[in-house]
C-alpha cells in the first residue's frame, strides 16, 4: 500500500494497472484524456504489462474491448461525453454480448454548445444499455471502485460491464491522496468461453424472438443478482484492504434524521459539508449517497428513507420533458413504501456550474423555491 | 494449381441459409479452406450474419464472432491483441461486404490499416447492400439500378482496394469469384504474410444483379475480361496485375467490351449507349491508372483499351 498525491484519472489509470489489465483500446476525450496519456505511459516503459491499441474513434474503442473480452482478456477503456454518446451502439452490444469491460468515465456536459465540464448528462443518458454504473465522490473511491468493478462484472452470476463516473474537473483533474494497491484482492479474469478451435462457436448470430427475451431477461436477473455481489465486493475489499470504500450507497448522519439529501458523484461529497454545517445549526439533516445507480438499490433506498420527512433530491443531470433521473429513481423506489417522506427535487451544477455547500445548504432550507439550484453562492 | 489441389475439408458447412448462386458463401467456402482451422472470423452485419444460419446452429466450423455493422476492423483488432496476449496462434479474418467495408466501416478500416493490425481483412463486394435487399453503395458501379436509385446510380464506385495500396499495407490483392483458384492462392499467400492484410473479392449476386443463378461464376469472369474488374497484387510496395489482367495488359488475351457483360444483368438494363460509353471511359480511366502503378513492363496496358 502506498499514499499519493494524484487526480482523479491518475486513480484511474493506476486502478487499471494494479486490476492487471491486459488490453485497453481508447480514444482521448477531456477531460478523460489523461488516463489514457498515463496508461500509455506506464505501458511504454514496462510499468503496465497490457497491450493498448490507440484507435480512431469510441465508436472502435468500445469494439475492440468487446472483441479483446469475448476472446478472454481482463480490458480497460476511458472517455467522456460525446465519446461515450458515440459508443452507444457498443455500449447496447457489450451488455448483451456479456463481456464485463470496466470503463472509467470522467463525466462531462453534451455539446453545443462545447462545454467541457461536469455534467452527468453523459452516463445517465445509457442508463438502459444493461452497463452496472457507479458513481464516485472521491479520488480515492475512483481507485478502489475501478477495482471492485472487475470483482462484480466478471462474478459469473454478473458477468456484465461496468462503468466508473466521476464528474469532470471536480474529481478528474484535482488531486488528493489516494492510498492505492490492491494486495490480493483480484484473481486473474477467466473468462467463461474462449477461443476453441476444436469445439469452436459462433457468438451473436441471429436470435430469434423466443431466445432473445431470454438473453434479455437474464440480464436483467443478473443485475438484481449483482446487488448481492456489490455488497460481497465492498465488504471483501475492506476486509483485505482496510478501507471501506462503498460500492452500493452510503448512509451520512441520516439516522436520526428528519430530512435527508439525496445526491450522487461529487456533489454527494459537498452535501457532506452542507450536512454538518446545518447539524451545527441544530438542524437534522443527513445525506444518502447513492453509489450504484444501475443495478438500482431500491430495497435500500427505501429502509434509508422511510425514517425521514423530507427528501431533497439533487441531479447533476436532466431529462428534458420530464426531470432529474436520480429524483424519479428515487420517487419510484419509494412509491410503494407506506412511509415514504415527502420527495422534493432539486437540479444543479449543469455544465460545470459551480455547487457549493452553501447553495445545498439553501436549497435544502426551502430558500430555493423552484426545482433548480442555478445560483452559485459563496 | 488445379481445382482439385484445394482441400476437401469444409469449414462452410453446406445447407447453409445462402441464396442459390450465392458468390460470398462460394468464396467463403474457398478463403476458410485456405486459412484452416486455427482462423477466428469477425462478421459485421452483411449477408454472411443471415447465411450462417440462427442460434443455436451454425454453418460455419470455426470461431466466429459477430460484431456492428460499423466496427469490423477495431473488433478484430481487439480479438488479435488479446489472442496475442495469450499466446494463442491464430489468424484473425474479418469477412465484410461492401457496406461494411467501403462506407459504414471504412473510418474503422482505414485505421487498423494504418496501425498496421496483423489482420486479414477480406471484403465480399457484390456492389451494393444485398442484405438489406440492393440498395446502393459506395461500391455500386454507374449506371446500376438499386432500390434506391431506380433510374441508375448517376456517379462512378469508389475503389477500396486502391486505398488500400494508398495506406501502404504489407498486402493487398483484388480475386473475383470467377476464378477460386486465384483466390486461394492469394489467401495462402496472404495468411502468411504479417501485419495488416486486405482481399477484395468480386462477389456478384443473383438477385441484386439480376441475372440466373447458375451464372455466378461467369459473371465473375466476365467482369474480369472486360476489365470492369482487375485483379492484381500490392506486395511489399510492389505492385503487379494477376491472372487474366496481366494476360491482357500483356496483349496475350484480348479485352472484350462491357457492353456483354452489362447486358448480362437485369440491374443495367435500361442503360443507354450513352451510359454505356460512360462506363467505357470509366474503365479506360482505371487501366491506365492500373497501369501507371504497374510501371514499365505494364505500361503500355492503358492503350488497350482504346
Amino acid at each position: 500500500m502506498e499514499r499519493k498525491l494524484i487526480t482523479g484519472n491518475q486513480a484511474a489509470a493506476l486502478a487499471a494497472r494494479d486490476s492487471g489489465v491486459e488490453v485497453v483500446a481508447a480514444y482521448p476525450i477531456t477531460p478523460s484524456t489523461p488516463v489514457v496519456e498515463e496508461i500509455a505511459r506506464m505501458v511504454e516503459s514496462g510499468e503496465m504489462d497490457a497491450r493498448l491499441i490507440l484507435v480512431e474513434s469510441e465508436h472502435s474503442a468500445m469494439a475492440a474491448c468487446i472483441g479483446a473480452s469475448a476472446s478472454g482478456s481482463r480490458v480497460f477503456t476511458a472517455t467522456s461525453s460525446h465519446g461515450l454518446a458515440y459508443m452507444h451502439e457498443l455500449l447496447h452490444y457489450a451488455a448483451n454480448a456479456r463481456t464485463p469491460v470496466v470503463m472509467a468515465v470522467a463525466n462531462r456536459a453534451i455539446g453545443p454548445g462545447w462545454n467541457i465540464w461536469a455534467d452527468l448528462g453523459d452516463t445517465m443518458s445509457q442508463r438502459d444499455t444493461g452497463w452496472i454504473q457507479f458513481y464516485c465522490s472521491s479520488n480515492q473511491e475512483i481507485y478502489d471502485t475501478v477495482v471492485m468493478a472487475y470483482r462484480v462484472a466478471e462474478d459469473r452470476q454478473v458477468l456484465l460491464p461496468a462503468m466508473v463516473c466521476y464528474d469532470g474537473f471536480v474529481l478528474s483533474h484535482t488531486a488528493m491522496p489516494v492510498v492505492t494497491g490492491i494486495g490480493e484482492f483480484l484473481e486473474e479474469y477467466r473468462a467463461p468461453w474462449k477461443v476453441d478451435f476444436d469445439e469452436p462457436e459462433t457468438f451473436g448470430n441471429i436470435l430469434s424472438s423466443d431466445y432473445y427475451m431470454e438473453l434479455r431477461k437474464d440480464v436483467f436477473e443478473s443485475h438484481r443478482k449483482a446487488i448481492r455481489i456489490i455488497k460481497k465486493t465492498e465488504e471483501a475489499f475492506e476486509s483485505l484492504t482496510g478501507r471501506y470504500s462503498p460500492l452500493l450507497l452510503e448512509k451520512y448522519m441520516l439516522d436520526d434524521a428528519e430530512t435527508a439529501i439525496v445526491a450522487i458523484g461529487a456533489i454527494a461529497s459537498e452535501s457532506k459539508i452542507a450536512v454538518r454545517k446545518l447539524r451545527r445549526d441544530g438542524k437534522k439533516v443527513g445525506l444518502l449517497r447513492i453509489k450504484c445507480f444501475r443495478p438500482f438499490p431500491s430495497t435500500d433506498v427505501v429502509e434509508a428513507l422511510e425514517s425521514v420527512d423530507t427528501a431533497v433530491v439533487i441531479d447533476r443531470s436532466i431529462s428534458p420533458g420530464h426531470e432529474g433521473q436520480l429524483f424519479s429513481e428515487i420517487k419510484s423506489a419509494l412509491y410503494s413504501s407506506r412511509n415514504r417522506p415527502e420527495i422534493i427535487g432539486k437540479v444543479a451544477g449543469l455544465g460545470g456550474r459551480d455547487v457549493t455547500f452553501r447553495a445545498i445548504e439553501k436549497a435544502v432550507c426551502g430558500e430555493f423555491r423552484d426545482g433548480w439550484i442555478n445560483e452559485v453562492v459563496v | 494449381m488445379k481445382i482439385s489441389d484445394i482441400p476437401e475439408k469444409e469449414y462452410l458447412l453446406p445447407g447453409n441459409a445462402a441464396c442459390h448462386g450465392c458468390a460470398s458463401s462460394m468464396c467463403l467456402r474457398t478463403v476458410l479452406k485456405a486459412i484452416g482451422k486455427r482462423t477466428v472470423l469477425v462478421v459485421p452485419a452483411s449477408c454472411t450474419s443471415v447465411y450462417q444460419g440462427m442460434f443455436p446452429g451454425s454453418a460455419i466450423d470455426v470461431p466466429v464472432f459477430n460484431t456492428v455493422f460499423a466496427a469490423s476492423a477495431s473488433t478484430a483488432s481487439g480479438i488479435k491483441a488479446s489472442l496475442e496476449k495469450k499466446g494463442v496462434d491464430a489468424t484473425v479474418v474479418v469477412w465484410a461486404g461492401d457496406g461494411g467495408t467501403y462506407d459504414i466501416g471504412l473510418q474503422a478500416l482505414s485505421a487498423a490499416a494504418e496501425r498496421n493490425e496483423d489482420i486479414l481483412y477480406v471484403c465480399y463486394n457484390n456492389e451494393m447492400y444485398s442484405n438489406t435487399g440492393v440498395q446502393r453503395s459506395g461500391a455500386t458501379p454507374y449506371g446500376a439500378w438499386t432500390t434506391t436509385t431506380w433510374s441508375g446510380k448517376k456517379e462512378h464506385r469508389k475503389d477500396v482496394a486502391e486505398m488500400m495500396i494508398a495506406h501502404d499495407i504489407p498486402y493487398v490483392a483484388t480475386a473475383s469469384a470467377g476464378y477460386l483458384t486465384d483466390l486461394y492462392k492469394k489467401i495462402r499467400k496472404a495468411k502468411n504474410v504479417k501485419g495488416f492484410r486486405y482481399v477484395e473479392i468480386l462477389a456478384p449476386c443473383p438477385p441484386g444483379w439480376k441475372y440466373p443463378m447458375d451464372r455466378t461464376v461467369e459473371m465473375g469472369r466476365m467482369a474480369v475480361e472486360t476489365g470492369m474488374w482487375i485483379l492484381y497484387e500490392y506486395e511489399n510496395g510492389e505492385f503487379r496485375l494477376t491472372g487474366l489482367s496481366k494476360a491482357i495488359a500483356e496483349g496475350k488475351r484480348e479485352l472484350k467490351d462491357v457492353e456483354e457483360y452489362l447486358l448480362a444483368q437485369g440491374r443495367f438494363a435500361h442503360l443507354s449507349q450513352k451510359d454505356i460509353g460512360a462506363i467505357r471511359e470509366y474503365v479506360e480511366r482505371r487501366w491506365s491508372n492500373l497501369a501507371k502503378l504497374a510501371g514499365g513492363v505494364h505500361a503500355a496496358s492503358a492503350e488497350f483499351y482504346v
